[in-house]
């Protein structure tokens, strides 16, 4: 069952994505077949199944907190799109 | 025979008694790309003239390092320093990264030579490489034919000759995948294994960086220099690193190896079930112990896996906002149209598809029903595989349910596509080590071996896998058509 456009338009302002008319009607009807097929997942009971996020033995990984050199500003800035006086520059925001 | 046909073992014999030298292994391996390369398409940036001065550095200098003046390659997802990084995508067709990938740097400073950066499909989301947003590559075997995906460009240059190995990442399949279509050996190691600093993030539960090889041998040797704790990984485990080259004997008698009947259900090309099957016959013969299970949940993995690595990628593709790098859409006056201008300019549809569909999973209202479901679910596919594990030592499958199919073939529909991945996301699900290795063709197309392991047991696979190398007598395969 294909998505609403106003559900796709939602969705598409969460991800902050700019789709085009066309694109907002095809990825309805595509993501209305995927969001089917995932539908199949219902066919499990999974009442008192934990969810599982990763596979690993580890929760919180801890370092010594200590002061190490971190890469030189002009370095890093080097590929920012738009830079003034060593900072991003944007539209405004306020 | 010419340098690059050999394998990496055979190169490291012939640099090690003075037999060849860096400079002609290099010489040989870039006259092989410039001869094959406008037809395969397997890289999306050269870097020759880093590589040759290297190389020649690597003569003078006589370095020592465990791979010393062999060359290599990189999918195109591993940050290199001062050399473009894309992920195939617009969105970093200028990024240079400045910094290497922990995987990368281990294999510079065991003295290899960085030839390039490998096609994919961009972000590692795709199964053929046809959604690479510069080229599609085109399988060795048969141009016409796509190489698999993700990490198409690895396993199509290391097949075609043009890297005697390379480095790729799998999330859902990108290197068993492609290493089943391109007849090579690829090795997507357990889920915590090899450090991931450094390598652009698709879905981080589920991605890990591994080897594409010539043979099982070069796969151990690649292994035993990327495999280990990063301190800058904290999923990268302090767990004991064992030399990998140690398994390389194919003494099986009495493995136990578990073989799922899900894994030969409907979809599942029938040559391929056969091709599998026959390779199974052999290891009993050899000695093992063969015995059908049932791994209940496998049909369920395909759609659980779609929704936790698209809600995964809708994450982490957010730092793609044309502030600190990549494509800015320069005309936006307001700061959310140049956020939603810069991301629908610079990402694919196929990006674009996975991270609607990953926000839609995890926005209020649909959390509990996609992707908390989609996390239960993964739950059992775990406990399925840790069952099995109790009584075998590993499981062996089909890798893909077909052999490589013909470029353009699938491009319509998009869960079509997602189809090939079927009987590799459990793997990456269950946070697996997994193998495909070349066990024979299929009217005349590679059709790949799938091994499966316990968490951290790699090693049980390169012994495995090893063995079938030397009972069926299938080693090193090279294309007899297509690129030759």
């Amino acid at each position: 069952m294909a998505l609403t456009s106003k559900e796709v338009e939602h969705v598409a302002w969460l991800a902050r994505l700019n789709l085009s008319q066309q694109e907002k009607e095809i990825f309805a009807a595509q993501l209305g077949t995927i969001l089917e097929y995932a539908g199949m997942l219902n066919q499990l009971d999974t009442d008192g199944v934990e969810p599982l996020d990763h596979i690993l033995p580890v929760f919180n990984v801890f370092r010594a907190d200590q002061v190490e050199p971190s890469a030189p500003r002009e370095e890093i800035l080097s590929n920012g799109p738009l830079v003034e006086e060593g900072q991003y520059k944007v539209p405004k925001i306020l | 025979m010419e340098l690059f046909e050999l394998t990496l073992h055979e190169l490291l014999a012939l640099h090690r008694n003075n037999q060849a030298s860096a400079q002609e292994i290099t010489d040989s391996v870039f006259a092989r790309i410039h001869q094959v390369e406008d037809k395969v398409k397997a890289f999306i940036s050269l870097d020759e003239e880093n590589a040759r001065l290297k190389a020649k550095a690597a003569d003078v200098e006589q370095w020592s390092g465990k791979i010393a003046g062999i060359p290599f390659g990189l999918k195109d997802i591993f940050c290199t320093r001062g050399l473009r990084t894309t992920c195939a995508s617009k969105m970093l067709e200028n990024f240079i990264p400045t910094y290497d990938s922990t995987a990368g740097a281990r294999l510079n400073e065991a003295g290899g030579l960085l030839v390039g950066k490998l096609n994919m499909d961009e972000f590692a989301m795709g199964s053929s490489t046809e959604q690479s947003a510069f080229h599609a590559t085109h399988n060795p075997w048969d141009l016409m034919r796509v190489p698999g995906g993700s990490s198409g460009g690895s396993a199509a240059a290391v097949a075609a000759g043009e890297v005697p190995f390379a480095l790729g990442t799998d999330t859902g399949g990108s290197i068993r995948q492609p290493a089943a279509f391109c007849g090579v050996v690829g090795l997507r190691p357990t889920y915590g294994r090899v450090s991931r600093w450094g390598v652009i993030a698709y879905a981080s539960s589920l991605d890990q960086v591994g080897v594409f090889a010539k043979d099982v041998e070069d796969c151990a040797l690649v292994m035993n220099l990327i495999a280990g704790r990063d301190p800058r990984d904290s999923t990268s485990l302090e767990i004991e690193v064992p030399d990998y080259t140690a398994y390389l004997n194919a003494d099986i008698k009495g493995m136990r190896i578990a073989c799922p009947r899900e894994y030969f259900g409907q979809g599942v090309d029938a040559g391929i079930q056969d091709a599998v099957k026959k390779a199974l016959a052999k290891y009993e013969e050899a000695g093992a112990i063969v015995e059908d299970v049932s791994l209940p949940h496998s049909e369920y993995a395909l759609p659980a896996y779609y929704l936790v690595a698209t809600a995964e990628a809708s994450a982490n593709l957010a730092r793609f906002d044309g502030v600190r790098y990549g494509l800015r859409d320069t005309q936006a006056d307001n700061v959310v149209d140049m956020f939603s201008n810069s991301r629908s300019q610079g990402f694919g549809a196929e990006v674009q598809r996975r991270i609607m569909l990953g926000t839609y999973a995890l926005s209020s209202g649909y959390y509990d029903a996609y992707y908390l479901k989609a996390l239960k679910v993964r739950r059992l596919i775990y406990e399925d595989f840790q069952k099995v594990f109790q009584d075998y030592d590993l499981v062996i499958a089909p890798t893909t349910p077909t052999t490589a199919f013909k470029i353009g073939e699938q491009t319509g529909d998009p869960l079509t596509l997602y189809m090939n991945d079927i009987l590799t996301v459990p793997i990456n699900m269950a946070g697996l080590p997994g193998m495909s290795i070349p066990c024979g063709l299929l009217n005349g197309l590679p059709v790949g071996l799938q091994l499966i392991g316990k968490p951290f047991d790699e090693g049980t696979l390169i012994k495995a896998a090893y063995a079938y190398e030397e009972i069926s007598g299938i080693r090193h395969l090279k294309p007899q058509q297509g690129v030759i």
